[in-house]
């Protein structure tokens, strides 16, 4: 245990890394998955297209995959840029169209029904999507969305294979120094991921609960 | 056509619009590959101040002549599906047993699996083989495959749990009132449902379990990405750096998208009454946009399908 208390500032700056990357990356495929989430129900042909392939495939790259991209193939096509930057770059593009697909299913899973009574009764299109569909659409997406912020939370440990010395990466600093306190250092490290990961999970399936019984 | 409930038919105005607005979609986009492939095509600098021919020059790409090239990709390959189906086999069975300990009706059993699948699930699978790597000393594949097993076992039996729950009480009631013990009834009435019911989700999490293989990289396992793009480009040159990384990056593809395919193709054809009849194609809000992948590449169950289900 005094492994983990010696080394606390080298973790607590991992951790704080971790949550850059969080954060970053978070907001970044937020913002590039509902933008794929709004081509891929675009009326517009070559929008969907565009975007279902691109949904396809980083769905179907693996995470490392597409990191040691960014770490090793961007910077010798001439990118330069911190590391940092550039795993960011990789979690944002691996996590968007989760997020794209975790926002879709959401509006498809408003039940049809809602939104022909709403035309029915006169509503126009930014009608019917601004005051029938996108409440209930939200409500829906939250608990997925959370999933998938969750994963990214994990995934942040790729990052550390690739020079970014987050949690990771910092777990290993330190196992290298105290070899002998393997077991603490690395049951440190799952603390400090599971404070994130397990209070996200807990909001999540509330909020499922509370979408059960307004429904 | 199906169209979308959310507006009229287009008229000949939104008709042309759309249209426009397509064309300069397919511009755009033709735009960007015309500027990447005349990047990659142009001859570079290094950093180290020699020249480099383009990417498309045959010297980029002479290696893949070279059966020894083709023979290291193979095995690869093979070490990356060898990490893959032993993981998917322990996973499974760890799956069944975190499922049957999640419903145990005593709460001694019921706990503690509990508190160790959300322990196993919210940890990173990366923190996970380097831990029974540096703690059981096993070697970066048994690392590899412990750690997958773990993660993805902890998620097959939160899919089976949410499946057993899904059954009608009346079945469970049926095994018990025919004077099956309520184990019995278990294995043969509850669970065959259940993991039939669950196996498009499952399949979808194996798929997951593939593409997770290549975190082994991290562990110094030689898997696919390690063996072609790290070790073939020390040996062979730099140059070849991106004509490899091109190379793993479309085996993977097609691996992966080989079987999604087959898990949807699963899902559509053992999938249960139920699920299919909520994912009749066109009948979302926005319908024209064609049947989601719900089960597709399992997105929904990398980001820990555990909790979601049918609730």
């Amino acid at each position: 245990m005094d492994a983990v208390i010696e080394n606390l500032p080298t973790f607590l700056s991992g951790f704080g890394r971790t949550l850059g990357l969080l954060a970053v990356a978070g907001v970044g495929a937020l913002a590039i998955g509902i933008v794929v989430a709004a081509m891929r129900i675009s009326p517009v042909a070559s929008f969907r297209a565009v975007a279902t392939v691109y949904t396809e495939i980083l769905r179907n790259t693996p995470l490392t995959l597409v990191l040691f991209g960014c770490a090793f193939v961007l910077p010798y096509l001439g990118v330069r840029l911190d590391y940092f930057v550039l795993a960011a770059i990789g979690l944002t593009a691996y996590t968007s169209p989760f997020i794209a697909e975790a926002v879709r299913s959401g509006v498809n899973g408003v039940p049809v029904g809602q939104a022909e009574a709403a035309r029915s009764i006169g509503l126009g299109f930014g009608q019917t999507l601004g005051s029938v569909v996108l409440p209930q659409a939200i409500r829906m997406v939250i608990p997925p969305l959370i999933n998938v912020f969750i994963a990214l939370t994990k995934n942040t440990s790729v990052a550390g294979g690739f020079f970014v010395v987050e949690l990771f990466a910092s777990a290993r600093q330190v196992i290298n120094l105290r070899g002998d306190a393997v077991v603490a250092i690395l049951l440190g490290v799952a603390f400090f991921y599971l404070i994130v990961t397990v209070p996200l999970g807990l909001i999540a399936s509330a909020v499922e609960r509370r979408v059960v019984v307004l429904r | 056509m199906s169209g979308s409930v959310l507006y009229d038919a287009p008229g000949p105005i939104a008709r042309r619009r759309s249209r426009v607005l397509s064309i300069v979609g397919v511009v755009v986009v033709a735009a960007g590959l015309a500027w990447l492939l005349i990047t990659l095509g142009g001859p570079r600098t290094t950093a180290a101040g020699t020249q480099q021919p383009g990417l498309f020059d045959a010297s980029r790409w002479d290696i893949f002549l070279d059966l020894v090239v083709w023979r290291a990709i193979g095995g690869g390959v093979l070490n990356t599906l060898r990490m893959a189906a032993v993981a998917a086999v322990l996973a499974l069975a760890l799956g069944v047993l975190f499922s049957f300990g999640r419903t145990a009706r005593s709460a001694l059993v019921r706990v503690p699996t509990t508190v160790v699948l959300e322990f196993f699930r919210g940890m990173p699978v990366l923190l996970m083989m380097l831990f029974v790597l540096l703690i059981f000393n096993t070697g970066s594949y048994w690392a590899g495959v412990a750690g997958l097993a773990l993660y993805n076992g902890a998620i097959i039996g939160e899919i089976l749990r949410a499946g057993l729950r899904s059954l009608p009480r009346g079945q469970r009631e049926a095994g018990l009132a025919i004077g099956l013990s309520a184990t019995r009834t278990r294995f043969l009435i509850e669970f065959p449902q259940a993991f039939r019911q669950m196996l498009p989700i499952i399949i979808a999490q194996l798929v997951v379990l593939l593409k997770d293989t290549a975190l082994a990289y991290v562990i110094s396992y030689p898997e696919l990405l390690r063996t072609v793009v790290t070790n073939l480009s020390n040996f062979f040159g730099n140059r070849y750096f991106f004509s490899l990384f091109f190379v793993v990056l479309v085996i993977y593809l097609a691996l992966n998208l080989t079987l999604s395919a087959i898990a949807r193709l699963v899902a559509r054809r053992t999938g249960p009454g139920s699920l299919n009849r909520l994912r009749i194609p066109g009948r979302g809000i926005f319908g024209m946009a064609g049947q989601s992948g719900g089960v597709g590449a399992g997105g929904a169950g990398d980001l820990g399908a555990g909790g979601g289900g049918p609730a």
